[in-house]
């Protein structure tokens, strides 16, 4: 608190980003969030923004009307203020920038978040993913792979978890020599088992073979990998680097395997761009994605300039050979990159999804992000700038493999259980540091800093609000005849996720929802089931009078919650809920109605938008009156008369 | 009959038909007057029923002995007949070519086809204007049915009842007709009951280089201004090209003369330029071999969405300006044929909720393209694939759906029709078996006599047995004005037009079906707890006067 010097600012705008709007509120600042009030009672939208959301933070320069504060969020959404006085706005300013470069682990919100449960409930939240359980589902161990004891104290790697699954011929002389050859020492392991065909999925991070050296223990260990599937006679082995990068990793010492030394492994080269790529990249898809006035012609150039869906083609391209390597060919496969912690991810990630229905459940989503990307150390903290970073390390890694799954939901709408809210949800704790799981940058530094007894797990509170994310034409029967997604990788396929990247933009969206829609039926599809069987019982046993009026429902409680909702989650599955009850009510007093009841979701969605949010007049304005004085100018995007 | 000289080669067997994502067939080819059919004879494969005129080119192929002909039709679909013997295929090449490029109207197959369902409502006369105007008396008495174009004679492109303001006469309405393109003088297009605003269209004032003017005109369009109100001229060609319109004859409305009205210009493009964005659009969706790069930048050197995007931001403009500004509208471009009546049909979806049913649809596309005089003929005569030197062709009307399915997309709950409706509609206005979109105007389907000698779409599409298909089954009715979004973001490629043929849409069909199932079964618990309920009720009822008896 000792960082806040303004606590709260009144008479704040807020401007909107696309159109000349703007409203005005009052701005709080408490430990943990940046609050804006709107003062109009009727509306009154409140906006919460968690400082671990600010990526960054910048004062322009001052207007007649105040001090303009922009501040750019990390779940991609952008607020400008403007301040009346500048003391006012410096204060803020200096404030947030302190807040949101917190300089230990214990500043962070998921050590002072506290939902209201006790520790056992927080307990059972930590256990609700249990990995050795997961392993045990793929069939693992079994008579070729076993679980190793090697890394139980993080010497050999400490970067990878304590219990790991390897081939049982490669004995722990032949772990430790293969992992002094690898980068960071992340030695050949198992991440995924495909039963079927008794082939693996193993990860590691690159040889240090340099431009000549080899390492036995490492040709051994591959060999081990190979021999663990009888189903094949080679193994495949992906380096997800474009073959550049790999090759200029040689001087370094490190770089790739020389097929001559390795036998029967078949090497290939995949092409995913690097970090520093993937951020610059990101970088100019939202420069583009974020221009006011934005014409056609400047979008489809600038998503193609970005290069950005390209990159998450690749990956896909890359996680498909890897399905097929092993659902068709049998064939075992090794992926690795530099460190093994970012594109293998990607890939290993990925790949198991296509490969596995239960990957493509909520419950099974959690342990494929548990598996391959938390416990295998993927660098949580540095990708996703936690603490006080390095930003050349800060990478959207993470993000582009949720747009990936986010692309398969696109051209298999009946294949995951969980719809694009619940990826949206994810990408927001994964930023929002309000939960334990995704904080620090391997298992090793979250036992240390203790997180399973000190913080929440982000699972537990997304099952116990899964309703919201649930996918209602999700079908367990397509899984079952297909369980295998082969999806298409034509160019057009390929879609910009607005709802990801410019998720505030409200104005952008579609106004009605076919998926709220849907869930909502799905709701009321049990309450009318209930009230069906209800009915029946009252007429089996008629005679007996009937039941009262439903007490009346207590207003919702306004207090301040512990984070607001996405917007996009919004409140109508709640409302409608609301108005279902008092529909119940009427008809139960009265006589029954004929007519199903009237949406109201969905006009309360339409009367949300208007002519002027969306910008039409913007352009009227550029008409601009220069030759001909008196023609349509704009303001507030709604055309006046100037004469 | 005259088709038989055009056949060549009536019929060869052994002939492969290759389609995407379909099985490949092997049977019989046979060419009649209007059809290309390949039949199996076997039961359970589907038979090819190809009219001639949905052709929109040939390419022919030969590998030793072995023919291929590629046919590209209009509605894009592309399929390869592999026909064995040169000579057959050559034959068969040669009777397509003639049989789907035959000039005479009256030789279409409209003018032969007798449809094996009975005709319960006649769609020929299901939309007439006096019904129309009789809708309009019952709100305003401002306007008038005119009949002064009754013989076509002073604007042959307009229908013989005209909707005008009440207190011009018909002298007036043909001086005004002598000042505009085509005699496309100012009629009413849409009257806004909420705030009794309109919108009217017309062609181009014939303004020229030394700034003619016409009273009557002037006269016309402000007897639809309310006392003190202003108006907003909406021209659809930039100033730019509405200024070299001058040199030949053309022009706008000059401030001087037209004070009360204030225009604006915008960009919406003319025919042979959307033209070619259509067949680059189509070449770039049906290469599979893109990268990631190359597809966006086709895309986007196809120019298809900048069309999309300015022909819905034109409409959205003219709809806020009748309904938030509470000003009346005239929109017109050049002839007042295209862009004109994309904007005006565009504006009644998103202000009127009667043109978001099917019925409402219906008549707006009747009213505002049919009667209106869109040249459908024209325009259709060749779609994507046409490699001859474009004549008048131009995908006016499948630019305006595709603004539709755009809408329709950001309000899934608004339109009693769903995408079939816009795919078939289409469809039907390159090449059908109906009646409806030949021709150019009503003077031309007159002289057709279409209505007499073809079916009408319309009498096909509302039977109840057709009509399932095209229903909305996520439709509430609103009664709200719809402002859709023009982001590019918010615009998306029409993949059920598009990437209709590249694409296998079996996923996306199930996971609709499922929704459907959804919806269906929850209307039928709904009705389930309605009769359970008036059930109880009455039972309590019996069981109460009972009581109060004793």
């Amino acid at each position: 608190m000792e960082h806040i010097r303004t606590p709260k600012v009144e008479q704040v705008k807020l401007l909107d980003r696309f159109s000349n709007k703007s409203v005005t509120g009052t701005l709080h600042l408490t430990a943990t969030h940046l609050i804006f009030v709107e003062s109009n009672s009727t509306s009154a939208q409140e906006i919460w923004i968690l400082h671990h959301h600010i990526a960054s933070v910048e004062k322009l320069s001052l207007t007649t009307s105040g001090c303009p504060l922009l501040i750019q969020c990390r779940n991609f959404r952008l607020v400008h203020f403007v301040i009346p006085r500048e003391r006012d706005c410096h204060d803020i300013y200096s404030s947030l920038l302190r807040l949101l470069r917190p300089v230990s682990y214990d500043e962070l919100y998921a050590f002072s978040y506290n939902p209201k449960q006790n520790d056992q409930e927080r307990e059972e939240g930590w256990q609700l993913i249990d990995l050795a359980a997961e392993f045990e589902r793929m069939g693992v161990p079994c008579d070729q792979w076993q679980l190793t004891d090697v890394n139980r104290e993080y010497k050999v790697c400490k970067t990878y978890p304590r219990d790991l699954y390897v081939p049982i011929t490669a004995s722990k002389p032949i772990i430790v020599g293969s992992s002094k050859f690898r980068s960071k020492g992340r030695f050949p392991v198992l991440t995924y088992f495909y039963q079927e065909k008794k082939a693996a999925v193993c990860r590691c991070s690159q040889p240090l073979s340099g431009f000549s050296a080899r390492c036995l223990e490492d040709e051994h260990m591959l060999q081990a990998i190979s021999k663990a599937n009888h189903n094949s006679r080679y193994i495949y082995v992906m380096d997800t680097r474009p073959k550049l990068n790999a090759l200029a990793n040689r001087a370094a010492g490190k770089g790739y395997e020389n097929e001559d030394n390795y036998s029967n492994i078949r090497f290939q080269f995949v092409g995913i761009e690097n970090i520093h790529v993937m951020r610059g990249s990101l970088q100019k898809l939202l420069e583009v994605v974020g221009t006011r006035s934005l014409s056609m012609t400047d979008y489809l150039v600038g998503l193609e300039n970005s290069g950005w869906l390209r990159h998450i083609k690749a990956i896909m391209d890359a996680a498909i050979f890897l399905a097929k390597a092993v659902t068709v060919e049998g064939a075992s496969v090794l992926v690795h990159c530099s460190d093994g912690w970012d594109r293998t991810a990607q890939v290993c990630a990925l790949g198991s999804l296509l490969m596995d229905p239960y990957y493509r459940t909520i419950k099974g989503f959690m342990v494929l992000i548990e598996k391959d990307w938390i416990s295998f150390g993927h660098k949580f903290a540095d990708r996703c700038d936690q603490l006080d970073p390095d930003p050349k390390e800060v990478s959207p890694i993470f993000t582009q493999f949720l747009e990936c799954v986010w692309q398969l939901t696109e051209q298999f709408p009946q294949a995951f259980e969980f719809s694009e809210w619940f990826l949206i949800q994810i990408h927001e704790h994964v930023h929002s540091c309000q939960f334990g799981n995704f904080l620090g940058n391997s298992q090793r530094q979250r036992e240390d800093l203790q997180l399973k007894e000190r913080t929440y797990s982000l699972w537990a509170h997304l099952l116990s609000e899964k309703q919201n994310y649930l996918n209602p034409l999700f079908s367990p029967s397509v899984a079952e005849s297909h369980p295998v997604l082969e999806p298409s990788t034509q160019a057009y396929h390929f879609k910009f996720w607005r709802n990801m990247y410019n998720q505030y933009d409200r104005s952008m969206h579609p106004r009605q929802s076919i998926l709220k829609h849907v869930l909502t039926l799905q709701e009321s599809k049990r309450e009318l089931e209930g009230t069906v069987q209800a009915l029946k019982t009252k007429l089996q046993k008629f005679g007996v009078s009937t039941s009262p009026l439903k007490p009346q429902t207590p207003p919702r409680e306004r207090s301040l919650p512990p984070r607001p909702q996405s917007l996009i989650l919004g409140a109508p599955l709640l409302s409608r809920k609301e108005v279902q009850q008092e529909e119940d009510k009427e008809v139960f007093g009265e006589e029954a109605r004929e007519d199903a009841p009237a949406s109201t979701g969905g006009e309360r969605t339409v009367e949300g938008s208007s002519a002027t949010e969306n910008g039409y007049g913007e352009l009227m304005g550029s008409f601009g009156s220069k030759n001909e004085p008196g023609v349509v100018t704009l303001e507030f995007g709604v055309a006046r008369m100037t004469c | 009959m005259e088709f038989a000289e055009l056949i060549k080669t009536p019929r060869v067997d052994g002939v492969v038909l290759h389609r995407p994502f379909m099985p490949t067939v092997e049977g019989t080819l046979c060419l009649t007057g209007h059809h290309l059919i390949l039949s199996s004879r076997q039961d359970n494969t589907e038979e090819l029923w190809l009219l001639h005129a949905n052709i929109d080119s040939t390419e022919k192929r030969f590998v030793g002995s072995l023919g291929t002909i590629i046919v590209k039709c209009k509605d894009l679909r592309v399929i390869q007949l592999d026909i064995p013997g040169m000579e057959e295929c050559l034959n068969i090449a040669s009777s397509i070519e003639a049989l789907s490029t035959l000039d005479s109207v009256s030789l279409m197959y409209p003018f032969f086809y007798r449809p094996l369902f009975e005709v319960i409502e006649d769609g020929w006369q299901s939309f007439a204007p006096e019904e129309s105007f009789r809708d309009l008396e019952s709100m305003t008495d401002e306007w008038r049915l005119s009949e002064v174009n009754k013989d076509f004679s002073v604007c042959p492109s307009y229908p013989s009842l005209l909707t005008v303001p009440k207190d011009i006469d018909d002298e007036s309405l043909c001086k005004a007709a002598s000042f505009r393109h085509g005699g496309r003088f100012p009629v009413l297009s849409y009257y806004h009951k909420k705030n009794g605003m309109v919108m009217m269209r017309a062609a181009q004032p014939l303004t020229g280089t030394n700034g003619r003017r016409c009273k009557e005109d002037e006269k016309l369009i402000n007897a639809t201004l309310c006392a003190g109100k202003r108006g907003y001229i909406i021209d659809t060609r930039t100033i730019a090209v509405a200024q070299q319109a001058k040199a030949r004859g053309g022009g706008f409305e000059q401030e001087a003369n037209y004070p009360q009205w204030r225009r604006i210009h915008k960009a919406i493009e003319r025919s042979n330029v959307l033209q070619d964005s259509l067949i680059k659009l189509v070449e770039a969706c049906n290469d599979q071999s893109h990268s990631m790069d190359r597809w966006l930048s086709k895309l986007e050197a196809s120019n298809w969405q900048s069309n999309v995007k300015e022909i819905l931001t034109t409409a959205c403009l003219a709809a806020q300006c009748i309904d938030r500004e509470g000003a009346s509208v005239l929109v017109h471009g050049t002839e007042g044929t295209d862009s004109t009546l994309q904007v005006t049909s565009l504006a009644q979806i998103i202000l009127d909720p009667a043109c978001r049913t099917i019925r409402g649809f219906e008549a707006l596309i009747e009213r505002e393209w049919l009667q209106a005089g869109h040249p459908f003929h024209q325009r259709c005569a060749q779609s994507a694939y046409s490699n001859g030197k474009p004549r008048s062709e131009a995908p006016v009307f499948l630019l305006f759906l595709d603004c539709v399915w755009q809408i329709l997309r950001q309000f899934p709950c608004s339109f009693q029709f769903n995408e079939n409706l816009l795919i078939m509609l289409f469809e039907h206005a390159y090449t059908s078996q109906f009646g409806t979109f030949l021709g150019n105007c009503v003077a031309e389907r007159g002289k057709l006599q279409l209505s007499q000698k073809t079916v009408s779409l319309w009498s096909w599409v509302n039977r109840p047995q057709e009509l399932e298909r095209f229903l909305n089954p996520l439709y509430e009715p609103n009664n709200l004005v719809i402002w859709p979004s023009v982001a590019p973001q918010s615009l998306l490629l029409w993949e059920g037009v598009f990437l209709r043929w590249n694409r296998s849409t079996k996923c996306l069909d199930e996971a609709y079906q499922e929704m459907v199932h959804i919806i269906e079964y929850n209307k039928e618990l709904q009705n389930k707890v309605n009769s359970l309920r008036r059930q109880l009720a009455q039972l309590e009822t019996e069981d109460k006067m009972v009581a109060d008896l004793k």
